[in-house]
């Protein structure tokens, strides 16, 4: 292989990292004042890298670093689509918190092409490098508005334990490097196959998806999750909440299925407990919870459960499960925060339960749209969430994991109280006062995800299954 | 006696230990858990030079590099993430980062 059909490869991330640079200088010259500009070309490059990986050809590059396959092209177009919705959100909310400014749409841009390079990921190295250019973005994102007092907290306590979640990755690393012989997967695979690597390799195994857990927040190593999410900025969070789980899901999925496809039994028994744990601690975890975002945290990491269950199945049907989960998560999560962003009283954000008592009166659309967001991810039929998890309890029969798609029956029926809560304040409770007039972008933004909830999902799932089919087919399980 | 594979590997396992505990274990200052940070990626370093040399394959030394290069702008994100928190709150002490319980 040339460069050159290794540039054409990896044209996505080419094109993404080419412009990011362009905007940075653009932003740097105009200044602040330039924020909606950079917004406007930061969407635009996204929309195009999408595009290209839409249409890339297949193979890998770089020495085997880079791979170019069914899996990475659905991860990168599910990507650069939603991340342009983020940049759209978070542009005009932060302008009207008096806090514009173009570096907002850059970070965006480059925890994408971190992203990007996650599920393009062939190798550790650049497992490693995607990790951390996505991770390092995440940081400053969060603590994005640096007068406030959580804002900074929040970045800070993110910053700290994700920095510990990169060296357990990297430690795991390193000792399947030296165990196994080489930094790629097939080569790992090999190694595994021929029985050369032993305990050394499994250890290092163990440390690297203790790592990948902290980036996609499965409990035991949940606990940055609900401070992050309370702390951050709202669009932010529902940045946070979407593209990079996704992301870290198609990562975690790639390196377990090609590198250790022979230790299937091995690590299955690790990603059993962590999907326990997560739907365990995202279900009653949130049961406490009054602040939304705080819930919204829990119900994440409950959601991550139910992935890590499809994940667990160990075959091609879990893995679509696990795609088409994601995906569809992913536009309810936005939408969620979308309608957090958009409704304020008196200038200040909802945030506690209490503040959206009464609001079906007040605002009937942005409740309507609430609630159709709470019945999806509740899973109630025929909302996106009642399918994502169908998805995944008939993937994880097939594969004779019945403990667990009884937990995520169970899981389901114990967060349903909760966002019934949530329905029930905004119904049948007496409203405080009147709200702020929303905004037009994310009350659009807020009613498109309810729409796709029910009745565009019907539509849009006979497109996604297909699609995810033939990308599960890439991770090489049966 | 030689020093051998396994010294390198120990002594980069506790050099891992003594970074983990000084996050969890620390209560006083935010500085002293980005050291430890630094100490956990540091042993990284020692187990891929140490397996680079023992496996004759220089992809290991090559992963170290980008270690060190992406430790240096961990670091920097780290300390200016932590400014901003000294500006809003006029302290670091680890305590001190507990508006949101968690």
């Amino acid at each position: 292989m040339t460069f050159q059909d290794a540039l054409q490869l990896a044209r996505p991330e080419v094109f993404l990292a080419a412009s990011t640079l362009v905007l940075l200088v653009w932003g740097a010259f105009r200044g602040d004042k330039a924020m909606g500009e950079v917004s406007i070309g930061a969407s635009l490059a996204l929309f195009v890298a999408a595009g290209f990986a839409a249409v890339s050809p297949e193979g890998t590059a770089f020495a085997g670093g880079f791979i170019a396959d069914g899996a990475s092209s659905f991860g990168k177009v599910a990507i650069y689509l939603i991340s342009p919705v983020a940049i759209y959100l978070g542009d005009r909310w932060l302008v009207r918190v008096g806090n514009g400014r173009f570096e907002f749409p850059i970070l965006i841009l480059l925890a994408a092409l971190g992203m990007g390079m996650m599920v393009s990921a062939g190798d550790l190295i650049s497992l490693y490098i995607g990790v951390e250019l996505q991770s390092l973005a995440l940081y400053v994102l969060a603590a994005f508005r640096r007068d406030d007092v959580k804002a900074s907290e929040a970045g800070l306590k993110y910053f700290v334990l994700g920095a510990l979640s990169s060296g357990l990755l990297l430690y795991g690393s390193s000792l399947i490097y030296g165990f196994a012989g080489s930094t790629h997967f097939d080569l790992i695979a090999k190694s595994i196959e021929g029985g050369a690597a032993g305990t050394g390799v499994l250890f290092g195994l163990v440390f690297l998806i203790c790592g990948l857990a902290f980036k996609v927040s499965a409990a035991p190593f949940h606990m940055w999750t609900p401070d992050v999410y309370e702390g951050a900025p709202t669009p932010v969070v529902g940045f946070f909440a979407a593209a990079p789980k996704l992301a870290a899901m198609l990562l975690l999925a790639r390196v377990l299925s090609e590198g250790f496809g022979a230790a299937l039994e091995q690590w299955r028994q690790i990603i059993v407990v962590a999907a326990f744990l997560s739907v365990a601690v995202g279900a009653f975890g949130g049961l406490a919870q009054s602040n939304i975002k705080r819930l919204l945290a829990y119900s994440s990491i409950a959601n991550i459960g139910y992935a890590l269950i499809g994940l667990s199945a160990g075959s091609a049907e879990g893995m679509e499960a696990v795609l088409v989960f994601m995906v569809l998560y992913m536009i309810d999560v936005t939408g969620f925060f979308a309608c957090l962003g958009a409704l304020s009283r008196d200038g200040k954000p909802m945030e506690q339960l209490s503040d959206f008592a009464g609001l079906a009166r007040v605002r009937p659309g942005m409740a309507l749209a609430l609630t159709a967001l709470s019945f999806s991810v509740m899973g109630l039929p025929p909302f996106s969430g009642f399918w994502a998890k169908m998805f995944v309890f008939k993937a994880a029969i097939a594969s004779g994991q019945w403990a667990l798609a009884a937990v995520l029956l169970l899981g389901s029926v114990v967060a349903a109280f909760y966002y019934l809560r949530l329905i029930k304040t905004m119904w049948f409770d007496t409203a405080p006062g009147q709200t702020d007039k929303e905004p037009l972008d994310a009350k659009g933004v807020a009613i498109a995800s309810a729409l796709f909830c029910f009745p565009v999902v019907l539509p849009a799932l006979a497109v996604l299954e297909p699609l995810a089919k033939t990308a599960a087919l890439a991770f090489g399980l049966k | 006696m030689t020093i051998g594979l396994t010294h390198y590997l120990a002594v980069a396992a506790i050099l891992f230990t003594i970074g983990v505990l000084g996050i969890f274990v620390n209560r006083k200052n935010i500085i002293v858990i980005l050291m430890s940070i630094e100490l956990i990626l540091l042993a990284v370093n020692i187990n891929l030079v140490a397996f680079s040399v023992y496996l004759h394959d220089v992809v290991g030394q090559i992963f170290a590099m980008f270690v060190l290069t992406v430790a240096a702008a961990e670091a920097a994100v780290g300390l200016a993430i932590l400014v901003t928190f000294f500006r809003n709150r006029g302290d670091i002490a680890v305590d001190d980062a507990s508006m949101m319980k968690g």
